[in-house]
């Protein structure tokens, strides 16, 4: 579970600020995120991450108060329980698609690529549609395909929270829908919870609930 | 994170960028080592071969090129002298002249018409066939042998001096019987033949079909263009070689003088001190070894260029390294989302400048090698170019 209280957000030397009294993501969630560009939909995800820190308030994953933990602790968990998927896939251009999925292994402490892990990588690739690409560099695959990739790193370490900035925005439709499919299939088959940021507004019916970041301008407390 | 397996993916699939990085480095890091190799090897060289030869007579002019000529068979050739000037020698008795006749070529290797003296007092062996005993004969430098895959019982043939005079010298073919053993010097680069042979090759001497018509007397002389000149020296035609003109006429391009003792070394020197003779003789290591102290005055300063020029290419390499990671921020970004430390960006650029220097380390190491190892020969060649 995903909780998040009272929580107030500034970045410095801006008059952007974020605040959020109440959020809460129940395991297993599909939570789509949407409002206009700039109030701060990715700077949730960046928070939620612990990539950024509050300046009040908490955001809690699990057992753990991701807001009070230090630098090591919020990477640790990073590369252990959260997912990432990213609009432009962010796919290293130097690895093969096999390597890119298992990149989160070569960063994560502790973590070691093993048989299991490969078998893993393998199995994810399939279940995405990538059989017979894994040897193939991003240059080779199309944009589909590259976000499928983006798709299984996100999902190699097993995360319990999956978060997916505008996964879909720079896919035609069918791969958008084919995406998503995957998104969806692949997170359930883990039981894990799914936050993503999106404009695509056909998409938003298939979410278990929608967050629009218009009710907290609309509240007065967040400023854009 | 496993630095080293990202630095060498990255490294392998940027390999142009990466190639040209190692290939810079790996000359920055050799250039000064090879240059120092070449200089020792060439100073040692130098002065061996100098110090070995006591006096060299030759035409008046650069004492220099004189001496790299004689010494070292470069391309740097004084006016001749001629073979009286060799005979001067000979009848001072004052020690003992060794003409070189060294102007012509075959194949890229120096020919030296000498006598067979030569080999005696340069202590060269012959390690297969035999030595000269006929005109038309040769032996071979090992390092000469070895590149153009001759033995004896092969032939090599004279370069033509001017392609576009028909009216010139033409080339001979040589017979060879020799091969000599490999000593480091010039002489390994170098192709001998009788002083006799180089002037053949000179076009002084030469052999062709008899002149006269059959039963006629000498005064009935039938030669014209259509006779056949030889340009091989063989047991059926040598008899049909001779010389025109006065043997003491014929040119000498150095003497190399072994006088008897050192007083008869400065008198030799003393003959020919008079600045309107048209002869010198020279001292090889004092010309020599003021060429050394001059190569190591300009070595220093260029030292101090390699240093500078070596500064600059370090820091266009440094630039490029940077640039390119000014360019991975993105990756870097994504790379910390994920769950990457900060400093991973230093671990990536740590390994990969490692791998750079130390594939670059081992590219100078084998090119230093490899010059060391063939040393003598390179000086060799550089010294008779």
């Amino acid at each position: 579970m995903i909780a998040i209280n009272d929580l107030t957000f500034a970045y410095p030397d801006s008059d952007f600020r974020l605040n959020i009294p109440s959020l809460v993501l129940e395991p297993g969630e599909k939570v789509a995120v949407v409002g206009p560009s700039g109030t701060g939909k990715t700077t949730l995800l960046n928070l939620i991450a612990g990539i950024a820190v509050p300046q009040s308030g908490t955001v809690r994953l699990g057992d753990v108060t991701v807001s009070n933990m230090g630098d090591a602790d919020r990477r640790s968990l990073r590369a252990g329980r959260i997912g990432f998927v990213f609009q432009d896939f962010a796919l290293l251009e130097y690895l093969t698609a096999r390597e890119n999925i298992l990149f989160p292994y070569r960063i994560a402490a502790g973590a070691k690529i093993d048989d299991a892990a490969r078998t893993r990588a393998v199995q994810l690739a399939q279940s995405c549609g990538l059989e017979g690409k894994l040897d193939r560099r991003p240059g080779a695959l199309s944009q589909g395909e590259q976000q499928r990739v983006a798709l299984c790193r996100s999902l190699i370490m097993k995360p319990d929270l999956v978060l997916a900035d505008e996964a879909t925005g720079n896919l035609d439709p069918a791969n958008k829908v084919a995406i998503l499919d995957l998104l969806f299939a692949r997170t359930s088959e883990q039981g894990a919870t799914l936050l993503a940021v999106t404009h695509d507004h056909e998409l938003l019916p298939r979410f278990d609930r929608v967050i629009d970041f218009a009710i907290f301008r609309d509240a007065g407390e967040h400023a854009a | 994170m496993n630095a080293f397996f990202l630095a060498i993916s990255y490294l392998r699939f940027h390999w142009a960028r990466s190639l040209v990085l190692i290939v810079v480095t790996a000359l920055i890091l050799s250039v000064p080592i090879i240059s120092q190799v070449l200089l020792n090897g060439s100073q040692t060289a130098l002065t061996e071969r100098a110090e070995a030869t006591p006096l060299v007579l030759g035409s008046r002019g650069s004492q220099l090129d004189l001496a790299m000529n004689a010494l070292y068979f470069s391309d740097d050739r004084a006016n001749p002298v001629t073979m009286a000037d060799a005979d001067a020698i000979w009848d001072s008795g004052l020690g003992l002249p060794i003409p070189l006749n060294t102007a012509f070529e075959t194949n890229g290797a120096r020919i030296i018409g000498t006598s067979v003296e030569y080999f005696e007092f340069r202590g060269l062996n012959v390690a297969q066939g035999r030595q000269i005993a006929l005109l038309g004969e040769a032996v071979l430098g090992a390092s000469v042998a070895e590149r153009l895959g001759l033995v004896p019982g092969d032939t090599v043939v004279s370069a033509p001096q001017n392609l576009f005079d028909l009216d010139g010298v033409y080339p001979l073919e040589l017979n060879i019987v020799g091969v000599l053993a490999p000593t480091g010097t010039p002489d390994d680069e170098a192709v001998f033949v009788d002083i006799k042979t180089s002037w053949v090759i000179a076009g002084i001497g030469h052999g062709h079909d008899g002149v006269l018509a059959e039963g006629a007397t000498s005064d009935d002389i039938v030669a014209n263009a259509a006779i056949v000149e030889f340009n091989r020296i063989t047991d059926d035609n040598i008899d049909s070689f001779h010389f025109h003109g006065d043997p003491a006429d014929y040119p000498v391009s150095a003497v190399v003088l072994v006088p008897n003792d050192a007083r008869a070394a400065t008198m030799l020197r003393g003959r020919y001190l008079d600045a309107d003779n048209p002869v010198q003789i020279i001292v090889p290591r004092d010309v020599i070894g003021e060429l050394v102290g001059r190569i190591f005055r300009i070595k220093s300063l260029l030292d101090a260029v390699t240093l500078i020029v070596g500064g600059a290419a370090l820091a266009a390499v440094g630039l490029a390294i940077f640039l390119s990671y000014r360019l991975r921020a993105r990756e870097m970004q994504t790379a910390f989302k994920i769950g990457a430390r900060k400093s991973m960006i230093l671990q990536l650029i740590g390994a990969e400048t490692i791998l750079i220097l130390c594939i670059a380390g081992v590219i100078a190491i084998a090119l230093t090698f490899a010059v060391q190892t063939n040393g003598s020969t390179i000086v060799a060649w550089l010294l008779a170019t």
